[in-house]
């Protein structure tokens, strides 16, 4: 090896650049082939419809209401879930904070709904909440009802799968929030003369809402990219005729790729968007250490 | 005392949600468990007689030994692979400083950010442009989309707290990058890869429209052949769609057990770490 290349690679070293990071080649090159390529694929081809100009996919997905409506849609559903899913797993994760018997137990049942997934629940929720389930017999038999209530195949259906899969979800990762705020900082408050409310809406919830902010992104991720149980326990036509039922009714049943990669780039917009207002709400909070101690 | 009676009500309330819930979770389950031991079960609280004929029907109806072998032949393959290629990415951003190392992270946060669906539909052109959908390679290249990113992010704080004095010691001594991953650092990384591997595991047999949008009738996982089942409704017993159902969920629940000897349950829904502004 000559001088210069060995001059020139003690320099590269110095900035951090050296052989070693060949070993992050091979993901790189997985991630960028599997992911940025066919995302950039689908940009392109989403700009190349059958007719019309480069722009005809998205403005025939925004001109047509029964395609434009599903953003309406979607986010009539997942918004809602997701922040219903943060809110009670709130108080409820404040409560169970501490060390008590059962908690791991507890944690594990949570897990449970997680892993078995949407596609599983969905047939659960048919039949549980179906017309002659034993959610219906429970009301009917005592006298909360006079009739079956109609939970599935509708907007309620698909609700309840988003709350059962996506409040463990969002209880799990606040409890975890929770338990990296020092308990330290409440006991002084306690000491001072602060009651549980002043406790917990001065001193807890300023140092949790930007955990809170990261869990509501999170959830809504997954609330956002209902799928399955918008098909199986929705009204896949009708009220919850989400986003991607739209695009995937695109892609593989009119088979029109153009069409089906805008409504998914679409749906990646929206939903970017959404996680950036709340990211960027997020960047006002207090963002420091949540640990006591001399600071 | 005096705060203890204060604090009550609230107790009582936040105990009764968690009832709700885990009642509707056990009648959710449940129902799905009885229905599918049931013979007949219409307008009643249980089926009038139990039998389990259901799942030999569903064994052979739903082809469902093919269905588990790919299953397991993919969610192999897949923590293989993203073991293999997202344990060597993650000691690097672990341990090394360079320029575009935020940006990199970034770019491997990212699949895990977007919903499946999102890239699942320009992926599956992508895949089928290429001929590899419809076959077990396209639905392997699918999942291994958010399975490395998912390797690289459990595997990461793994690293960052082994002693890096270790492998400098190692290359005193006159180790070079090979020996230090073979002598050093894999018996160290067993227990991490192990875990980040499961997780794998769990995810992929769960992950279901990755695998919908490029599977084709020869490769599809258990969790997509139940959805087909499902969407097909009246065309096979509800019972049998149950039965398959419950044998995923029992498959799903054995790999849950494993799981948590390995990791803390919380590890399976904590996937982004906090990094400490």
């Amino acid at each position: 090896m000559s001088t210069a290349t060995l001059a020139a690679r003690h320099r590269l070293a110095e900035r951090g650049i050296d052989p070693q990071l060949f070993l992050l080649i091979p993901a790189t090159v997985f991630v960028v082939a599997l992911f940025i390529y066919p995302f950039c694929y689908g940009i392109a081809v989403s700009l190349q419809p059958a007719q019309g100009g480069a722009l005809a996919a998205y403005r025939a997905f925004f001109t047509d209401a029964y395609q434009r409506d599903t953003i309406a849609t979607t986010l009539a559903i997942s918004l809602p879930a997701a922040l219903f899913n943060v809110l009670a797993a709130v108080p409820i994760a404040y409560r169970m904070r501490g060390r008590f018997r059962g908690k791991r137990l507890l944690t594990i049942i949570l897990v449970v709904p997680i892993t078995l997934g949407t596609v599983l629940t969905a047939e659960g929720l048919l039949n549980f909440l179906g017309p002659t389930g034993w959610f219906n017999r429970v009301l009917l038999s005592t006298g909360l009802a006079d009739r079956p209530v109609t939970l599935t195949h509708n907007y309620w259906g698909v609700f309840f799968s988003l709350v059962i899969t996506g409040f463990p979800f969002a209880f799990l990762l606040v409890l975890s929030y929770l338990s990296g705020i020092d308990p330290s900082l409440e006991r002084a408050a306690a000491t001072l003369g602060a009651g549980w409310a002043q406790r917990f809406f001065r001193i807890t919830l300023p140092l949790l809402a930007p955990g809170l902010a990261t869990t509501f992104c999170l959830t809504f991720v997954l609330a956002f990219s209902v799928f399955p149980s918008a098909i199986l326990v929705g009204d896949p036509s009708g009220s919850t005729r989400v986003i991607s039922v739209a695009a995937y009714e695109a892609a593989y049943v009119r088979y029109d790729y153009a069409a089906a990669s805008a409504a998914a780039i679409v749906m990646g917009a929206v939903e970017l968007v959404v996680i950036s207002i709340v990211l960027g709400l997020r960047s006002l909070l207090y963002t420091g250490s949540t640990a006591g101690g001399k600071g | 005392m005096r705060r203890r009676i204060v604090a009550s009500p609230g107790a009582w309330v936040v105990w009764g949600l968690v009832a709700v819930f885990f009642a509707g979770l056990a009648g959710v389950i449940g129902s799905v468990v009885v229905n599918s031991f049931g013979v007949r079960w219409f307008d009643t609280w249980l089926p009038e007689s139990y039998t389990t004929q259901w799942y030999g029907q569903a064994w052979t109806d739903f082809t469902l030994l093919p269905v588990l072998t790919v299953t397991l032949l993919v969610c192999l393959l897949v923590a293989g692979i993203s073991v293999l290629v997202g344990v060597p990415a993650a000691y690097v951003l672990a341990r090394r400083k360079f320029p575009g190392g935020r940006l990199l992270h970034l770019l491997f946060l990212l699949p895990i950010l977007m919903p499946p669906i999102t890239y699942g539909i320009p992926l599956a052109t992508v895949l089928y442009k290429y001929g590899l959908a419809g076959h077990l390679s396209g639905v392997v290249l699918a999942n291994l989309v958010p399975s490395v990113p998912f390797v690289i992010l459990t595997m990461t704080p793994f690293i960052e707290q082994i002693d890096p004095t270790i492998e400098r010691a190692a290359r005193m001594c006159g180790a070079r990058t090979r020996h230090v991953f073979g002598r050093i650092l894999a018996p160290l990384l067993v227990p991490g890869i192990l875990a980040a591997s499961i997780l794998v595991v769990v995810r992929t047999v769960g992950m279901f429209e990755l695998t919908f949008l490029t599977a084709g009738p020869d490769s599809q996982t258990l969790v997509v052949a139940l959805f087909y089942s499902m969407s097909a409704a009246g065309i096979r017993a509800q019972q049998s769609v149950d039965a398959m159902a419950v044998i995923y969920c029992v498959m799903m629940l054995v790999l849950l057990v494993v799981a948590l000897r390995f990791v803390n349950p919380t590890q399976l829904v904590a996937r982004v770490k906090e990094d400490p502004e």
